[in-house]
């Protein structure tokens, strides 16, 4: 579903041109998780912003579903991001003045459900990733790995098709990175979400079903992962819904 | 409800920040009302002043006396209901600097031409009587503890020696806008005394005549009559409304009061300096944040809007509570300030302004922070953190 | 034990980084800063100006318990008199000027607006009494005649007084023959005629004063003995500097408490700025404020830091504040003086002690401003910074 085709992009750093991506093309079908690797300054990075439409090429076209979201306007990709992606970052990136339930209901601002839907919605969200009982814990008051699953339950909330995470566990101790790890792959196995990472750690790169390494801007080749055993899915006792 | 919620705890998300801008308005807001309030002060006589009442002096200035012979032609005017007269007095009350004007009427014509100023009839009638008696205002009574009764003694300086009277009566203004900063006291008794203190420019003469007219339509064209009664003779005459009298004072000061108005201006540019880098310091701290929020889908209007709304709040906020504590410190300060500002009152159209500044305040101070924020590029804002 | 200090050029180069911040908060306080300078330069320029009107040797005698000319009142007998006394320098002629203070309403020329303006009869040797004063454009005007000569600010500030133009009063048409400069003292506000022309039209019998010369300025003291201790002269004497300084008292002290007052209430707000600003940069700096303690610094120099950082702020603020109030004194302000009901042109003097003053009153923001969060920067604790947040 995600097609880019001959996708360049260089950045401006101090006064220079720098060529970061040059001539990508990539396929991702729908309900993949993706891993992307590589050294730093390979493009990793910016390759997932370009997906997200949070970043525009220079060149080339990136089709998703259908619609080339490199000729879209700013007000147009914003929209489109709202309702088909969903975004982890490595710091959570939470606001730190709302509660964990504001933070997840923050996307649902953009919609038009009622507020009762809203918070029905929210609630499922967060029970979900198992923080039903912190709704009301602001973001110092959470552990790292806490956080981050208030970051999930925010990316799923507007039940996008994408969902992006640049180094999510990146700033989180062994276990919680695996627990992280484990509920995305519960996310794309039981819920179809097709979830592109980028990360630096092979370990974490287990998890998904495909790698592509990148380098200097160019892809090479994409190795299939063995995928985990199902019993390292999201803890028993919760249900998961495909769709809100 | 959320996003207001957010907004709200984004002001106070720096405790400190907040209560000192806060304060800073509240500073700031205050300084120009009560600045506005002394312009309002200096206007004040022109604002007491009716247009049924007429003011005819000489015509060379205010300084050069009228003869008052000049009362029985003016009289005759058609148009002119009733006539008074009074000289500025201008002596000294213990020391110079318990400043308050002091007249010396036609007593009886005089409180019936300004009827804002009210007396009992008991002291009306003691007054009248007595030709040493004085009767002065509430404000001089509050400021220097004078009750009725008591002796007054004046410094004569236009009219040298030391004069004594004795407090008849205390009048009280009408309205909170009428003046109660004067002394009044009997043209007879003056006149009677330069004629034996031997003063020969100050017998026979006035300062100024008050001219009641009927129709107040009709003021300019009556006052032209009055002074070509005049013209060509030793003591030629101008006669203006009052209002156009007592203006003509404020004009003479006027640059210190042009002063004061842009003095005034100044302190809200200072406090817009001041906001204006809070709410820059504020953007780029939470640059990280309005980055995350455009990649959820806001618009950048939106994030600019966060900013904007935000900077409004704590101006506005700032500014009603400058504004309310405006009154009280307004009361204090004229009670200070004594009989130098006769009447010290807030205007409504202050506090109008007052809450206006503050909004424009608040709105200037954001309007390049929240360009800038609803610029960010989302991926070198989401670098920032 | 000695402290080292943090190298100043740390402070200032802080200041530089954050480039708006700093501009938005010295902007704040040069504005406070120029008006607490302008409020002291503008008293004094009324000061200068009233002060420069006065000769050391010229006495002004008048009424007892006059306080300006126009009150006064004296018989040309006691004139006579005055003129006769042995302190009265005499060359040829007794050098002593009989005159006549009124004040007339003449229309403003910007704003069309009437004020008072002083008229001054004199004697000829009233000219020579005032040494600073001298002719700009035209001639004096000639004894006996209904010639009037206006000072340099009466022409700038009102309309129909200049040359070859008249004016109307007492009767009678006044030609203005020449032009004054007082030397920027309270003459250039004046307008000079003949003593016994403008007694005549305004029909008055006695004088407003007798300005005289002192063979000796030592001489003063006995003049003013002499005078209490005559019986029939109701006349009291005083320096000509004294006696106008006196007529400024009044606007001098509502200038200086009105000006000095508004700085304070405002130096309020920029010191609420210094504040917010230096408290950001300490809470921004807190992993380099743990370094330079780690490094050896001690607290006293992190506090020293911040503080000069405040302070250079301040300056900043106060010299834009202080360049901005000098350019003022290109403006000439023109009031009427509360206790001589005359219109009086004055400016904006800037002297090194306003100057210093202003600065110190800069420094002294900032310092107010800058204490609470350098004392806060000094007690961060080494480990707590250093850790991540």
């Amino acid at each position: 579903m995600i097609e880019l085709r001959h996708v360049s992009k260089r950045y401006k750093r101090g006064g220079q041109l720098v060529p970061v991506l040059h001539d990508l093309s990539l396929c991702v079908a729908r309900g993949e998780f993706l891993a992307l690797m590589g050294p730093s300054g390979s493009g990793k990075s910016t390759l997932l912003n370009l997906i997200a439409g949070i970043d525009r090429p220079d060149s080339g076209e990136i089709l998703i579903d259908g619609q080339d979201i490199a000729r879209m306007n700013e007000s147009e990709l914003a929209r489109w991001r709202a309702q088909h992606v969903g975004f982890i970052f490595q710091f959570y990136n939470l606001i730190p003045v709302l509660t964990a339930f504001e933070n997840v209901a923050l996307p649902l601002q953009l919609t038009s459900l009622s507020e009762a839907a809203k918070k029905a919605r929210v609630l499922k969200a967060l029970t979900m990733v198992g923080l039903a009982d912190r709704l009301d814990h602001t973001p110092s008051e959470l552990s790292g790995g806490q956080q981050q699953r208030v970051a999930i339950a925010r990316a799923l909330i507007t039940d996008p098709s994408i969902i992006v995470a640049d180094e999510p566990t990146g700033d989180l101790d062994r276990q919680s990175a695996h627990d992280i790890l484990v509920m995305l792959s519960g996310l794309n196995r039981e819920m179809g979400k097709t979830i592109l990472m980028v990360t630096h750690d092979p370990k974490a790169a287990e998890h998904a079903l495909r790698i592509v390494h990148l380098e200097k801007g160019q892809l090479e080749a994409g190795i299939a992962a063995v995928p985990l055993t199902p019993a390292a899915s999201v803890a028993p006792t919760q249900k998961t819904d495909a769709h809100f | 409800m959320l996003i207001f919620n957010l907004l709200l705890r984004n002001v106070w998300r720096h405790k400190g920040r907040a209560a000192l801008t806060f304060l800073g308005l509240l500073v700031a807001t205050l300084a120009f009302g009560l600045l506005s309030t002394v312009v309002s002060a200096w206007y004040a006589g022109a604002e007491g002043a009716s247009n049924a009442r007429l003011i005819t002096r000489n015509s060379i200035s205010l300084v050069f006396p009228l003869p008052i012979s000049h009362a029985e032609r003016i009289r005759q005017v058609d148009g002119v209901s009733s006539l008074s007269w009074a000289n500025w007095f201008g002596g000294i009350y213990k020391e110079p600097k318990n400043f308050f004007p002091q007249f010396a009427i036609q007593p009886e014509s005089y409180l019936n031409a300004y009827p804002e100023y009210l007396l009992t009839e008991a002291e009306r009638t003691d007054f009248l009587r007595d030709r040493r008696a004085v009767v002065i205002g509430r404000k001089i009574a509050n400021s220097y503890g004078l009750k009725v009764g008591d002796n007054l003694t004046l410094k004569g300086t236009i009219y040298p020696g030391d004069w004594e009277f004795q407090v008849a009566g205390i009048y009280e203004g009408r309205q909170t806008s009428t003046d109660t900063a004067q002394l009044f006291f009997h043209w007879d008794y003056l006149n009677e005394e330069a004629k034996r203190r031997n003063l020969p420019r100050a017998q026979n003469t006035t300062g100024v005549f008050i001219v009641q007219i009927a129709e107040p339509a009709r003021a300019a064209e009556i006052s032209l009559q009055i002074d070509s009664l005049f013209r060509n003779s030793a003591y030629e005459t101008l006669t203006e409304t009052e209002k156009a009298f007592q203006l003509g004072f404020v004009a003479m000061t006027e640059a210190i009061v042009v002063a004061i108005q842009i003095v005034s201006y100044v302190v809200i540019l200072i406090i817009m300096a001041v906001m204006a880098n809070t709410m820059a310091m504020t953007a780029r701290e939470r640059t990280g944040e309005y980055a995350t929020l455009k990649a959820l889908g806001f618009s950048p209007q939106f994030v600019a809007g966060l900013i904007t709304a935000e900077s409004l709040m704590l101006a506005v906020f700032g500014g009603i509570a400058g504004a309310v504590i405006t009154f009280p410190v307004a009361r204090t300060f004229g009670d200070a300030m004594g009989t130098i500002f006769p009447v010290f009152e807030v205007a409504s159209q202050t506090t109008v302004m007052q809450l206006i500044l503050a909004l424009i305040v608040g709105l200037v101070a954001s309007v390049i922070p929240a360009w800038r924020v609803s610029r960010i590029r989302i991926v070198e804002g989401l670098r920032a953190i | 034990m000695t402290i080292t200090a943090v190298p100043l050029h740390y402070s200032l180069r802080n200041l530089w980084v954050r480039r708006v911040t700093t501009l938005l908060t010295a902007g704040g306080m040069a504005l406070v800063v120029f008006v607490f300078a302008t409020s002291l330069m503008l008293d004094a320029g009324l000061k200068r100006t009233l002060v420069a009107t006065g000769e050391p040797d010229n006495v002004i005698v008048s009424r007892k318990g006059s306080t300006t000319e126009v009150q006064s009142a004296v018989e040309r007998s006691q004139a006579a008199v005055i003129a006769a006394l042995p302190e009265v320098a005499v060359i040829g002629e007794p050098l002593a000027s009989r005159e006549i203070v009124m004040l007339i309403s003449l229309a403003k020329k910007q704003s069309g607006k009437v004020s008072n303006a002083m008229i001054r009869g004199m004697e000829q040797t009233g000219v020579t009494l005032r040494r600073k004063v001298s002719l700009m454009e035209g001639r004096m005007f000639r004894p006996g005649s209904n010639e009037i000569v206006v000072g340099r600010s009466v022409r700038a500030q009102f309309a129909g007084v200049e040359l070859g133009e008249s004016l109307f009063f007492g009767g009678r048409q006044w030609y203005v023959v020449g032009v004054i400069d007082g030397a920027r003292s309270g003459f250039d506000s004046e307008i000079w005629g003949d003593v016994n022309s403008l007694m005549q039209s305004f029909r008055r019998n006695a004088y407003s004063s007798i300005v005289i010369r002192l063979t000796d300025p030592q001489h003063y003291d006995t003049l003013v003995d002499r005078l209490n201790n005559d019986p029939r002269i109701t006349l009291a004497a005083k320096r000509e500097a004294d006696y106008y300084a006196e007529q400024s008292a009044g606007l001098s002290r509502f200038i200086q408490i009105l000006g000095l007052t508004l700085a304070g209430i405002f130096s309020v707000g920029a010191i609420i700025g210094a504040t917010i600003t230096m408290q950001a940069a300490v809470a921004s700096r807190t992993a380099e404020i743990g370094t330079l303690r780690a490094l050896g610094f001690q607290r006293q120099s992190i506090l020293l830091a911040f503080l000069a950082e405040a302070v250079g702020l301040a300056l900043l603020g106060a010299v834009v504040g202080l360049m901005l109030a000098a350019m003022m004194q290109w403006v000439e302000f023109s009031t009427t003086n509360f206790q001589s009901f005359s219109e009086l042109a004055f400016g904006f003097e800037l002297s090194l002690g306003i100057a210093l003053a202003s600065l110190a009153f800069g420094v002294a923001m900032g310092v107010a401003g800058g204490m609470v969060p350098a004392i806060r920067a000094a007690r961060i604790g080494i480990v707590e910074a250093l850790r991540c947040n």
